[in-house]
């Protein structure tokens, strides 16, 4: 890889300063945008859809998407989890509008093109003609014209999928790390749906992923974190990533609501704190291990969330090159009981569009937005914790943001 | 629903204390968003996609006065967010009572956002199903679900609906 690859056609060149410069145009340029589509959401890899939970029986779908490309994940009549486009082979529609539903068959509105819950093409109306008159031409052949089918990997009930048929497995891609933090999660017992909810950031989606590759700021910016120790800086924690540095986790635990020689520069820590009700923050230990935190980040775009007993799914949809929506599904185990179910219901006031937490992240990304936009030629400074993007055993460091950057660099020849 | 059926005295009441609601969030009273509920009270403000799908999540849940009360004191003292003023506007408020001194409520709402350098927009619009009782005299809320149909959240969503 080089700062100025061949292949870079458009008048943008990354700083000379490497991975620890990130320049603003990339969040702003609807050329890159487009590029991004094609090469990181369509290319070689595994983007997650949906959970095989939200479509339990035969019949079910769910719309999602690949990038910004819409898509329709289903359950075909032998169990089976499909995903394919939602644009009719013919005319382009997207045709299924509903988010969830069950169906025997999609047929597009407009020329009542049908397709099978695996994507195939099953009726062309009028295919014939009336009396002999019009048609399809005599070499039409149905089969040719199914939907565009992506490629699905089903991890123990999290959907993946990807455009590229030669995309390297899902495990290879994950790497074992990254593998073992989701099988942490997606460990093979049944899921149970909590609900989802969607927002519209008016910010790039990058700006997002970056978000939860950088502990340095959850350590400052979130009181609700820092002063309940749900996450903090002078906790024992890391930030790893797999082989490759797209993939990144950070791990954290819990730490007691108490200042230390760790905490004098956390300003907003709240040492007397105390909730009204203080059942909306008291977790029940459900994993092996002492680690009480763990946020993935996987390649292109999905953030896996476990914060005490709050598990979501966080997707980034964008949405053009200056918004994206971040779309939320929370979850549980079947097995769970009603006291669980609750217990994970108002630790879910901490994320999501209202979430105690996360209204700081989306207003903060907001007001990036709001500014770099109008300064294509700056960059962003990404020097905590070094020039490097090796693992670090703390959090006071950006080193996986610059690994995403190493590798988005290559992906996209910049 | 024959128009007698309603005591007059009751509507008066039940619109006062939603004018009185829309008016402590408005205004930014956030302190005495709380008294209007009882002390057991529920509240959610959840996407109407989960409620008709029996699904439980919300995006804001109190399950408890004392929880509003949290979620005010991060409101005051602890999230970061742009400033912004917000608009109620409550309609078509439908009363029905219910026995032992129960009053079930349905209205319409739509909650307006101003940020300092956009046009005011629809942060969040949708129904509230309402239980309210009667405490001390008052007229109380004892569970309020703000049901929205906006299901894409514009941003954040910081203050209550």
């Amino acid at each position: 890889m080089t700062a100025t690859a061949t292949d870079n056609k458009m008048d943008r060149r990354w700083p000379e300063a490497g991975v620890h410069h990130v320049p603003y145009w990339i969040y702003t340029d609807a050329e890159i945008y487009q590029r991004e589509m094609e090469r990181i959401f369509c290319g070689k890899s595994w983007n997650y859809v949906a959970l095989a939970a939200e479509v339990p029986n035969p019949g079910d779908y769910k719309r999602s998407w690949v990038g910004d490309r819409p898509v329709v994940v289903t359950r075909d009549q032998d169990g089976e989890i499909n995903v394919f486009v939602n644009r009719c082979a013919h005319r382009g529609v997207q045709f299924c509008k509903h988010n969830y539903g069950n169906t025997k068959d999609f047929i597009c509105p407009y020329h009542q093109w049908t397709y099978d819950l695996k994507g195939d093409l099953i009726g062309v109306p009028l295919r014939r003609g009336i009396k002999k008159k019009g048609g399809m031409p005599d070499d039409f052949k149905r089969e040719e014209h199914g939907l565009d089918v992506l490629k699905v990997h089903n991890h123990n009930g999290a959907i993946f999928a990807t455009f590229d048929h030669d995309t390297e497995s899902y495990e290879d891609f994950l790497g074992e790390t990254i593998y073992g933090f989701m099988d942490r999660i997606f460990d093979g017992r049944e899921l149970k749906i909590l609900g989802n909810s969607r927002q519209l950031i008016p910010s790039n989606w990058k700006l997002m992923f970056e978000n939860l590759k950088d502990p340095y700021h959850a350590t400052l910016l979130h009181v609700f974190l820092i002063s309940f120790g749900l996450f903090r800086g002078d906790m024992k924690s890391a930030s790893v990533m797999d082989e490759s540095g797209r993939h990144a986790a950070l791990v954290n635990r819990r730490g007691e609501q108490k200042a230390n020689e760790g905490t004098t520069e956390m300003t907003r820590m709240k040492e007397d704190y105390l909730l009204a009700d203080p059942r909306l923050i008291q977790p029940e230990k459900e994993y092996d291990g002492d680690v009480t935190v763990i946020m993935q980040t996987l390649w292109p775009n999905l953030i896996m969330q476990q914060q005490s007993n709050s598990l979501a799914m966080r997707h980034i949809i964008p949405r053009g090159p200056e918004n994206f929506e971040l779309a939320w599904t929370f979850f549980g185990y079947a097995d769970d009981d009603e006291e669980m179910d609750n217990r994970r219901l108002r630790q879910a006031n901490l994320m999501g569009p209202a979430g105690l937490v996360s209204i700081d992240d989306s207003e903060v990304l907001k007001m990036s937005q709001d500014s770099i936009a109008f300064y294509p030629e700056k960059d962003g400074l990404y020097e905590m914790g070094g020039r490097g993007t090796e693992d670090h055993d703390h959090i006071v460091t950006e080193t996986a943001i610059r690994a995403f950057y190493k590798v988005y660099r290559e992906v996209m020849g910049l | 629903m024959s128009k007698s059926s309603i005591d007059p005295d009751l509507r008066f009441e039940v619109e006062d204390l939603y004018a009185e609601y829309a008016d402590v969030l408005d205004t930014e009273q956030f302190e005495r968003w709380p008294e209007l509920f009882t002390d057991d009270a529920f509240y959610d403000v959840i996407p109407r996609e989960n409620y008709e799908r029996d699904m439980p999540l919300a995006i804001m849940r109190c399950e408890s006065r004392a929880m509003m009360q949290d979620r005010v004191r991060a409101i005051r003292e602890t999230l970061m967010f742009e400033p912004r003023y917000i608009r109620h506007l409550i309609s078509s408020i439908r009363i029905r009572p219910e026995g032992d001194g129960m009053v079930s409520v349905t209205a319409n709402y739509a909650v307006l956002e101003t940020l300092m350098d956009e046009m005011t927009k629809v942060l969040n619009a949708g129904r509230y199903v309402d239980k309210l009782v009667r405490e001390d005299g008052e007229l109380r809320f004892k569970e309020k679900r703000c049901v929205y149909d906006s299901s894409v959240v514009p941003n954040s969503l910081v203050y209550p609906v």
